[in-house]
């Protein structure tokens, strides 16, 4: 650290008044825009707040989701420093993994299926576990492939060889799963492994009936809402003590900060990088199990739109952080739900890239982001 | 019948490849009349193959000249996304959305006119104009204090920009009753109604939208160029996704019931003759080729060498890349108006943003950074792709679609292993060679290389 007071006066730090003139209109557009937007929330909030706080729990759930397929995100990205564009497609793989185990194979009724005396409710449990681990080795296997195939070869070319090939590994997923004799290009309705039950809230929780509409002015959530939420921060718990604790962890975050000199401190880094593509497509197939359960509908492009926005919560919170990965997810599953309750459903994806390109402007390395070193 | 129609269309492929090579070999000539004389003569060798039939065979069937159209439109849009990404590095994804952009923009206002109503030409050609003013005396104000943030300058343009829409929209809803009468009725035409105006207003209506289009990415462009590449790119997804969304709902969101929403517009008048095509292909490569090889080209390839060490040498990144996306989308808002005259029919899924990587596969198919590589790529492209693999596919069914996009990013895979600085890497030809402008500046300027020549 330099003596400041040796410096000559003129080096002395410019007021930051004169730095930035007129910063003022451009903080008073947003500060507009943000009063708008309070404007409209607490005008609802106060018009109807059980419908307001229904529209939050909506959103969570897509959040929780978003969390989900950020975190594979923001830890390839945070090492790599490349947009896996086919890591949406990993989620709708996820997605049809389980439904051809639970459709084709019955796998999720194994226990009872192989010994018939076994309690059904446990059965459903561990059936339904084992199609999520099934989805979840499926995508990390596919994941691994793609990286050693795909990506290292081109990990000393330009950035942008990269990104094309995993435009390219994305379309091609995309659309040879959309032929006739893979998954066909057609909607499915899903088939979940465990029947859905939904409570409403109103002076204590009640079941929701099948077929039936929760009455008016309630709150009702299911079970797939929380199963979704504990897998979540199950899965945000497990990375933070993987990344902080375990010793891959740290081969990660060496790797992440510089790669040379990694190697040098003997990790293999080719293998770190692979297990990264690993861990991350796996929380993704299990993200993509959950969001088919929960939105009960899947075809080939499912992985597209969730994929984006789930690297966009990535880039929001700050590319490479992992609690960062998870508050932008949250925040972009509010953006979606809030938007289409008050603003405009088709728009929503406007207002969720409005906020992207306003927070990065505002704060470059996203919201938990570290600001970015001078490196080679 | 299958493998002759193959043949033919790697004969024609090559044979296209062989007249842009003609082409630009002729436009490098020095002389005026050099130049038109090899205009001419292309022109006047496509026409001529538009009519050569023996028969039931045709040299180019109704089929190929609708692929020869369509690779026209799609070699500008690749030209200026080449510009944005190839010349200056930006890695873009919105360059199919301002393409739609244009085609929407020139279909409406054409729509609207042959429909006897000049509210369309009126109101965006005086919003064009009066945005450019605007736009640019704002751009004068806010160069005399330095360092005003990106935001700050944003919120002045789009005050700007909205004030010039209104008084646009005012102004040409007032002018357009007076000028409904000069129309006259379907009977009989007045003056307005008359082909060659309509004609005129065709050409008038594809610059707007390229001007248009070119308006549309300075504003978007102005905030999120600040962003970084990576970043940036993810921006213009989020970009393409938005337009598209506003095609859909272009009668409910946005006030243009004609536009008919998700269900397309229908009705354009198909005015693109293939005159009009190959004189927007001319001008759209003579403004590319003139930018890149100006200083301020020189400038943008710069930036995407080294942008610390193009700071150094004073050059003004932000502006240099602002200018590059304005321009590049200018040109694809061309291309789009010369598509929507030529299809009469625009439908929001053309425009969908997975679509939007074909322009880019393509300029890395040709080559980044080679003007030549996007027109030939372009070319080859289409008739690859519609003419080649569409027949070739049949054979397979109903997958024949997907089976299409299948094969092709394996094609990109493998381009991007084997070779990837694309096909032709950096090579130009006659015309676009760098080295004929700097043998003239040599020489002292073209008017003492041209006295050379005659002595």
């Amino acid at each position: 650290m330099p003596d400041k007071s040796n410096l000559p006066a003129a080096a002395v730090t410019i007021p930051r008044k004169n730095r930035y003139p007129l910063a003022w209109v451009g903080n008073g557009f947003l500060i507009i825009l943000a009063v708008l937007a309070a404007y409209i929330l607490v005008s609802n909030l106060i018009r109807n707040p059980i419908v307001f706080l229904q529209n939050i729990l909506d959103g969570l759930k897509l959040g929780f989701v978003y969390a989900l397929i950020a975190l594979g995100y923001t830890m390839v990205y945070g090492i790599v420093k490349l947009i896996n564009f086919a890591h949406g497609d990993i989620f709708m793989v996820g997605a049809f993994t389980s439904f051809f185990a639970v459709s084709q194979f019955n796998l999720h009724k194994w226990p009872q299926m192989l010994m018939p005396g076994f309690p059904a409710g446990l059965s459903v449990v561990i059936g339904s576990l084992t199609v999520i681990l099934l989805s979840m080795l499926v995508c990390i296997l596919l994941a691994v492939t793609i990286e050693r195939v795909a990506y290292k070869p081109l990990r000393d070319a330009p950035r942008i060889a990269a990104l094309i090939t995993a435009i390219g590994v994305s379309f091609f997923l995309e659309f040879f799963g959309a032929l006739q004799f893979v998954f066909s290009p057609r909607f499915i309705p899903y088939k979940s492994p465990f029947d859905t039950t939904a409570w409403y809230i109103q002076s204590g929780i009640h079941p929701i009936i099948s077929g039936q509409a929760s009455p008016d002015n309630t709150i009702s959530f299911s079970n797939i809402f929380l199963i979704i939420l504990v897998a979540s921060v199950l899965v945000q718990i497990f990375l933070q003590f993987l990344v902080r604790r375990t010793k891959i962890g740290i081969a990660m975050r060496a790797t992440s900060f510089d790669k040379p000199t990694a190697r040098l401190m003997g990790i293999n880094v080719d293998r770190v990088i692979s297990f990264t593509f690993a861990i991350g497509s796996g929380f993704a197939g299990l993200g993509g199990v959950l969001y088919a359960i929960a939105y009960a509908s899947i075809w080939t492009q499912l992985g597209i739109l969730p994929g984006l926005k789930a690297f966009v919560a990535a880039v929001l919170g700050g590319i490479g952080s992992l609690p960062g990965a998870f508050v932008g997810a949250l925040i972009m599953g509010q953006a979606e739900s809030l938007t289409m309750s008050y603003i405009s459903t088709p728009m929503r994806d406007a207002v969720a890239f409005t906020i992207l390109i306003i927070v990065l402007l505002v704060k470059p390395t996203g919201i938990f982001g570290e600001p970015a070193g001078e490196k080679a | 019948m299958e493998l002759g129609y193959l043949f033919s269309t790697i004969l024609k492929m090559a044979a296209l490849i062989a007249w842009i090579y003609g082409l630009m070999w002729g436009l490098k000539h020095k002389l005026l009349w050099q130049k038109a004389l090899t205009v001419i003569l292309a022109f006047a060798v496509i026409q001529a193959a538009f009519l050569i039939q023996f028969g039931d065979f045709a040299l180019f069937s109704a089929f190929d000249q609708g692929l020869l159209f369509q690779a026209v439109s799609m070699a500008m849009v690749a030209l200026g996304l080449n510009l944005i990404y190839g010349f200056n590095g930006q890695f873009s994804l919105a360059q199919w959305s301002f393409y739609g952009i244009g085609a929407y923009c020139a279909a409406d206002i054409t729509y609207r006119w042959t429909n006897g109503d000049p509210s369309g030409l009126l109101v965006v050609g005086i919003g064009v104009i009066l945005a450019a003013v605007a736009l640019a005396g704002v751009g004068r104000l806010l160069r005399l204090k330095r360092g005003i943030p990106v935001l700050s300058a944003f919120t002045f343009y789009l005050v700007a920009l909205v004030a010039a829409g209104l008084v646009a929209v005012v102004a040409g809803r007032a002018i357009a009753p007076a000028l409904v009468p000069l129309f006259g009725t379907s009977a009989a035409p007045g003056v307005l109604g008359s082909a060659f105006v309509r004609q005129i207003v065709f050409f008038l209506s594809v610059l707007i939208a390229g001007a248009f289009a070119a308006e549309v990415s300075f504003m978007f462009g102005l905030p999120v160029l600040t962003l970084g590449s990576d970043y940036f790119g993810i921006a213009t997804l989020g970009f393409a996704i938005v337009v598209q969304t506003l095609m859909v709902n272009s009668d409910t969101i946005l006030p243009f019931p004609e536009m008919k929403g998700g269900r397309g517009m229908i009705g354009i008048p198909k005015m693109t003759s293939w005159v009009a095509a190959f004189i927007f292909l001319l001008v759209v490569v003579t403004i590319v080729r003139n930018f890149v090889r100006s200083s301020t080209g020189r400038a943008a390839m710069s930036v995407r060498e080294d942008e610390t060490a193009a700071k150094a040498m004073g050059i003004d990144i932000a502006g240099s890349k602002l200018l590059v996306f304005v321009v590049g989308s200018f040109v694809a808002g061309i291309g789009g108006g010369v598509y929507a005259h030529y299809i009469g029919f625009l439908s929001p899924a053309t425009f969908s943003f997975l679509a939007g990587f074909n322009p880019l596969i393509i300029v890395v198919f040709g080559g980044l950074g080679s003007m030549t590589g996007s027109i030939a790529a372009s070319f080859v492209w289409i008739f690859f792709l519609e003419g080649f693999l569409r027949v070739l596919l049949s054979q397979l069914g109903t997958d024949a679609p997907t089976w299409r996009f299948v094969l092709y990013p394996i094609t990109l895979l493998l381009l991007m292993l084997i070779r990837p600085q694309g096909l032709l890497g950096s090579v130009e030809w006659g015309f676009l060679k760098p080295d004929a402008i700097i043998r003239r500046l040599k020489g002292g300027g073209p008017a003492a290389v041209d006295q050379k020549e005659r002595a």
